[in-house]
C-alpha cells in the first residue's frame, strides 16, 4: 500500500505540469487559456489526451530507466543471457491497454467532432459573418446588417457567431486560438462553416495559419468582443455616411487614388480593406499596433510611405512611387484616416 | 571513374551516403538560417521571400534528398549481406536509381542560383504553388527535380523488393529474416505504392505551371483540394517509408548490445506490416481543417489513433529485449537508447494530433513542427546515427571513435530536446508555423531564443560526427569481421569491408540470427550451402550516369520551354536505353583461385 502511494506521489509533478499548462501564454492568444465554449471543448480534449499520454510516457520512461540501470554489462561478465523468444501474455497486455486508451480518447474525440461541426448558419439567434481572406488581410461581411469591415471583427459576447469562410486568392486559415481552432478558407465552391462564442468582453488575437505567401506571418486580425448594446451601436455607426476630407484637394486625391480599391462608408470599391472607422481600430495593417507602438496617424504614415516594407508582397501600390503622392498629401490622408472614427454611444 | 561506373551495392551504398550527407548538410544549414531568423521578434536577418524559400527547401531537401538516401545507403550496404546475397537483384538499376536521385537533387538545388528557389512550402499547396502566385521558376524546379529524384527512389524500392524476395540464402525463410531487412522490405513495398501518387501529382502540377493546364485552377473548373489529397496519399506513407527503416536499425542495435535475441520477433514483423497498412489509410488527418466534414474527420481520427497500437508493441518489445540482457552503451547503442524515449514523445503527440477537434488548435502551429521533428529527427535521424555507428566498420573496415561518438551524441540529443520540446508550447500559445517573423510581446520571445540555441548545439553534434568520420578515415583499416563481438546476423560473418563478391560461398541459414546461432553451436564461420566455385559478377557501366544526365538536361529544357534541349536530353537517355537493350553483356567471373589468393581484403 505504502509503495503504491509512493508511485502516486511521483505523479504530482506531472499533474502540476498540466495545471501549469493552463497558465501558459496570453489570455487573448493562447489555446491553453480558452475564452469560449469551442476553445474550452478543445482544451478539455487536450487535457484528456495529455493526461493519457503522460501516463504512457511515465510507464515507458520508468521501464527504460529501470532496465538501463539494472541490466548494464558488468566488467568481466561473459555468460550469455537467456535468449527469450517473447511472452504471449505480456504482448497481449501491451496490445490491449493501448487499445483501451485509444477507445477512451476516440469516444471523446468523435463527440467533439460532431459538436464543433454543427452548422449554425441558419440559426436565427446567431450572428452571421462571411469571412473572406485575401493576401494578406481579412474581410468581414455581416449579411444580416449589410455591414462590411476589415481586420477588426466586432462581435457581441455570449452569442453564437456563425461563419462562412472563403478565400479570394490562395488558401488561408482562420484561427483565433483562445476562441476556437482553425478553419481553412477555400476558394469559392468549397465554402467552409464554423462557429464560436466569446464569453467575456475583450480583444482576441487572430492569425492566418496556412502558408499564403510572403507576409503570411503578418496576416493577423483582432476579434473584439463587446456587449450587445455596443455591438448594435457599432453597426449603426458603420451604416452612417462618412464625410470625405474637408480639404478639397485632399478629398480629390483620396477619391481618385484610394477609393478605386478601398471603401469608406458608402463610397469606393471592395477589392482592398474597408477603411470605415479605421482611426478607431486596434491596429494599422494588422501589425502596426495603435496606442502601443504609436498613434494611429504615425502608423498610417509608416504604412503609406512604404507598404512593402511593412508587409512584403502585399498588393497595395506604393503611394509615392506608383501613385505619385507627395509627402504633404500622404500626411493629409493619414491625418484624415486617423480621425475617421466611428461615433458610438 | 570507378565510382561513376560501379554497380557494386556496397559502393553505391557509399555513394548514397556521401550524397545524402551532402544534402543533409545543405538542409541543416537552411535549418540553422531559419532558426537564426526566428531568434528574436521582428528580426530582419533574411527577407520574407528568402525565408519562404528556406523553409520550402529545408523540408524538401531533408525529406527527399537528405534522409531518404541515407536510408538507401544503409539498405544498400547491409540488406544483401544480411540475406546472404552477392548483390542486389538488378545491379545496373541500382546504379541508375542512385544517379537519377542525385541529378534530381542537384536540379532542385541549382534553383538557388537560377532565379529563385521554390517558395510554396514543401507541401506546395495550390493555388499558392500555381504560376499566378509563385511566378519564378522555383516551383518548376520543385516539380521537375522531385520527379527525377523520385524516379530513383521508385527504382530503388522495386530493386529491393525483388532482391529480398528472390535472393535470400538457402534456409532463410521470411520469418528468419533480420528485422532491418524486414523493414527495408516493407519500406520498399510502401515506396512501390506511395510514390506513383506523388509522380501523378507532380505531373499534374508541372502541367498546370508549364503547359497551362488547369487541374487545380478553380476558375477553370479545377480543384485545389485535389492536390492536398494527392500529396498526402503519398505524403503520409512517406513518413512510414522514413521511420520503418529506423525501427529496423533499432531492432538490430538493441539485441546486439543487450546480447539477447529480439523480444517478440513475430509480433515485430506483424506490427511493421500493420503500421505500413494503416499508414495508407490515414492521409486525410493532415487535412482536418480543410472542411471535409465531421464524418470524415471522425473516421480519420480513429484510424490514425490505431497506429499507436502496433507502434506501442514495438516500443515494449525493445524494452523487454533489454530486460535481462547485458547492456553495453556504445555510441551506436546510446543513439538507440536515446531513440526510445524521444520517439515515444513524438508518438504520443501524434496521438494527440489525431484527435480532430484538438487538431483544429494544433494544426499548422509549432506544436506540429515539434511533433514531426520528434518523429523524424528524434526517431529517424537518431536511428540513422545509431545505424551508421553500428555498420560503419562493416562499410569501411574502421570502427568510429567511441569517445567522439559519445560526445557527438550528447551534443545532438541535448540540442535536439532544447530545440523542439519548447516548440510544443510555442504552438499551443498561438505561434503558427512557417512565419518569417513575429511581433513582440506575445510571449514567444524566450522560447524561440532557447530553440535557436538548441539548434546550434545540434549543429555542433553533427560537426563532431563529421570530425569523427575524418579522424577515423585517416586511421588504417583493421576492423575484425565482428567488431562488436555480439553480432547476430550474416553480415558479421564476413570480413569488414566485405570483398567484392560478399560471400565466397553462399551460407546456409539454420535459424533466426543465423550467425549467432552458429557461434552458439561453437562454430566460427557459417556453414556453406554451395561448393567453392567461380562467381558471376555484373559489369560496371557508365550508362546509368549518362542516362540520368540526359533526364537532367531534358528536365531543364522542359522547364524553360527550350524544346531543343528537351529533345536532346531525351535522345541521350533513349540512346543509352537502346545501347543497354541491344548490346548483350554477360558480366564476368571471379575464379575460385582468385578469391583465396587475393584474400578477403583488397
Amino acid at each position: 500500500m505504502m509503495k503504491r502511494w509512493q508511485a502516486v506521489k511521483r505523479l504530482f509533478p506531472f499533474v502540476g505540469l498540466v495545471l501549469l499548462l493552463s497558465a501558459c501564454g496570453r489570455e487573448d492568444l493562447s489555446a491553453l487559456r480558452p475564452q469560449g465554449p469551442v476553445a474550452q471543448g478543445q482544451f478539455d480534449l487536450m487535457k484528456l489526451s495529455i493526461a493519457i499520454m503522460i501516463v504512457v510516457l511515465l510507464i515507458v520512461f520508468g521501464i527504460a530507466g529501470y532496465v538501463w540501470m539494472r541490466f548494464r554489462r558488468r566488467p568481466g561478465q561473459t555468460d550469455i543471457p537467456e535468449q527469450v523468444e517473447g511472452n504471449f501474455k505480456l504482448e497481449v497486455i501491451w496490445t490491449v491497454i493501448p487499445l483501451i486508451l485509444v477507445i477512451i480518447l476516440g469516444v471523446a474525440t468523435v463527440q467533439k467532432v460532431f459538436a464543433h461541426g454543427e452548422n449554425y448558419w441558419n440559426d436565427k439567434n446567431a450572428v452571421k459573418v462571411k469571412v473572406t481572406s485575401h493576401q494578406f488581410w481579412w474581410e468581414f461581411n455581416y449579411p444580416d446588417y449589410g455591414v462590411t469591415t476589415a481586420q477588426d471583427l466586432i462581435i457581441p459576447t455570449g452569442k453564437k457567431i456563425a461563419f462562412q469562410l472563403k478565400t479570394a486568392d490562395v488558401l488561408h486559415s482562420f484561427w483565433v486560438p483562445s476562441l476556437a481552432g482553425k478553419t481553412d478558407t477555400n476558394p469559392e465552391g468549397a465554402i467552409n462553416n464554423a462557429w464560436f462564442t466569446a464569453d467575456k468582453e475583450g480583444v482576441y488575437l487572430g492569425k492566418c495559419a496556412e502558408l499564403c505567401g510572403q507576409s503570411h506571418g503578418l496576416m493577423e486580425f483582432k476579434v473584439k468582443a463587446v456587449s450587445q448594446e455596443s455591438f448594435d451601436s457599432w453597426v449603426k455607426a458603420m451604416k452612417e455616411p462618412v464625410a470625405l476630407p474637408e480639404d478639397q484637394a485632399t478629398a480629390e486625391v483620396f477619391k481618385n487614388q484610394c477609393l478605386t480599391c478601398h471603401a469608406i462608408g458608402s463610397e469606393g470599391g471592395p477589392s482592398a480593406p474597408n477603411l470605415t472607422g479605421i482611426g478607431g481600430r486596434e491596429s494599422v495593417a494588422s501589425i502596426l499596433i495603435n496606442g502601443q507602438d504609436g498613434t494611429a496617424k504615425e502608423n498610417l504614415k509608416t504604412w503609406l510611405e512604404d507598404p512593402q516594407a511593412v508587409k512584403p508582397g502585399n498588393t497595395m501600390p506604393n503611394p509615392k512611387e506608383d501613385l505619385k503622392l507627395t509627402d504633404e498629401q500622404i500626411d493629409a490622408i493619414a491625418d484624415y484616416l486617423a480621425n475617421s472614427k466611428l461615433k458610438t454611444d | 571513374m570507378d565510382w561513376l561506373t560501379t554497380v557494386d551495392h556496397k559502393k553505391i551504398g557509399i555513394l548514397y551516403l556521401i550524397a545524402g550527407a551532402l544534402f543533409f548538410g545543405i538542409g541543416g544549414i537552411e535549418a540553422l538560417l531559419i532558426r537564426w531568423q526566428l531568434i528574436k521578434p521582428m528580426n530582419d536577418f533574411v527577407s520574407a521571400q528568402t525565408f519562404n524559400e528556406l523553409i520550402t527547401m529545408h523540408g524538401t531537401t531533408m525529406i527527399f534528398l537528405g534522409v531518404m538516401p541515407l536510408i538507401f545507403a544503409l539498405m544498400n550496404a547491409v540488406v544483401p549481406l544480411q540475406i546472404g546475397a552477392r548483390d542486389v537483384a538488378f545491379p545496373f538499376l541500382n546504379s541508375l536509381g542512385f544517379w537519377t536521385f542525385l541529378f534530381g537533387g542537384v536540379l532542385l538545388n541549382i534553383s538557388w542560383v537560377m532565379g529563385g528557389a521554390p517558395d510554396a512550402g514543401w507541401t506546395a499547396y495550390t493555388p499558392l504553388s500555381s504560376k499566378l502566385y509563385s511566378d519564378t521558376h522555383g516551383v518548376d524546379f520543385y516539380t521537375v527535380g522531385l520527379q527525377i529524384a523520385g524516379l530513383g527512389t521508385l527504382i530503388g524500392g522495386i530493386n529491393f523488393l525483388a532482391t529480398i524476395i528472390t535472393m535470400r540464402a538457402p534456409g532463410m525463410s521470411f520469418m528468419r529474416m533480420p528485422m532491418f531487412t524486414w523493414t527495408a522490405f516493407i519500406t520498399s513495398a510502401i515506396i512501390l505504392f506511395a510514390f506513383p501518387a506523388i509522380t501523378v501529382g507532380l505531373v499534374l502540377l508541372s502541367f498546370d505551371r508549364i503547359l497551362d493546364a488547369n487541374f487545380f485552377d478553380v476558375s477553370e473548373g479545377g480543384n485545389p483540394v485535389l492536390w492536398q489529397h494527392i500529396f498526402w496519399i503519398f505524403g503520409h506513407p512517406e513518413v512510414y517509408i522514413l521511420i520503418l527503416p529506423a525501427f529496423g536499425i533499432i531492432s538490430e542495435v538493441i539485441p546486439t548490445f543487450a546480447r539477447k535475441r529480439l523480444f517478440g520477433y513475430s509480433s515485430m514483423v506483424f506490427a511493421t506490416i500493420l503500421i505500413a497498412f494503416l499508414g495508407f489509410m490515414v492521409w486525410a488527418h493532415h487535412m482536418f481543417t480543410t472542411g471535409m466534414g465531421p464524418v470524415a474527420n471522425a473516421l480519420f481520427s480513429i484510424s490514425t489513433m490505431l497506429i499507436a497500437v502496433p507502434t506501442g508493441i514495438k516500443i515494449f518489445n525493445w524494452l523487454f529485449t533489454l530486460w535481462g540482457g547485458q547492456i553495453r552503451f556504445t555510441a551506436a547503442n546510446l543513439y538507440a537508447s536515446g531513440f526510445i524515449p524521444t520517439f515515444v514523445m513524438g508518438g504520443v503527440t501524434g496521438v494527440m494530433l489525431a484527435s480532430a477537434p484538438a487538431d483544429y488548435q494544433f494544426h499548422d502551429t509549432y506544436f506540429v513542427v515539434a511533433h514531426f521533428h520528434y518523429v523524424i529527427v528524434g526517431g529517424l535521424v537518431l536511428g540513422l546515427f545509431s545505424g551508421l555507428h553500428y555498420w560503419w566498420p562493416k562499410m569501411f573496415g574502421r570502427v568510429l571513435d567511441e569517445k567522439l561518438g559519445k560526445i557527438g551524441f550528447w551534443f545532438f540529443i541535448i540540442g535536439f530536446h532544447l530545440t523542439f520540446f519548447v516548440q510544443h508550447f510555442l504552438g499551443l500559445m498561438g505561434m503558427q508555423r512557417r512565419i518569417f517573423t513575429y511581433l513582440r510581446g506575445q510571449g514567444f520571445d524566450t522560447l524561440n531564443l532557447v530553440s535557436t540555441i538548441g539548434a546550434l548545439l545540434m549543429g555542433v553534434g553533427v560537426l563532431v560526427f563529421l570530425f569523427n568520420v575524418i579522424v577515423t578515415t585517416r586511421k588504417p583499416a583493421g576492423a575484425p569481421n565482428d567488431p562488436w563481438e555480439d553480432g547476430r546476423t550474416l553480415e558479421w560473418s564476413i570480413p569488414s569491408p566485405p570483398p567484392e563478391y560478399n560471400f565466397k560461398q553462399i551460407p546456409l541459414v539454420r535459424g533466426l540470427d543465423a550467425y549467432w546461432k552458429e557461434k552458439m553451436a561453437g562454430h566460427t564461420e557459417m556453414t556453406p550451402a554451395e561448393p567453392v566455385g567461380s562467381i558471376h559478377m555484373p559489369s560496371a557501366s557508365i550508362l546509368p550516369f549518362v542516362m540520368s544526365a540526359g533526364i537532367f538536361v531534358a528536365g531543364l529544357g522542359f522547364m524553360y520551354h527550350q524544346y531543343v534541349v528537351l529533345v536532346l536530353g531525351l535522345v541521350i537517355t533513349f540512346a543509352c536505353m537502346a545501347i543497354r537493350s541491344l548490346y548483350d553483356d554477360h558480366g564476368w567471373h571471379i575464379d575460385p583461385e582468385e578469391t583465396t589468393e587475393k584474400g578477403v581484403k583488397e
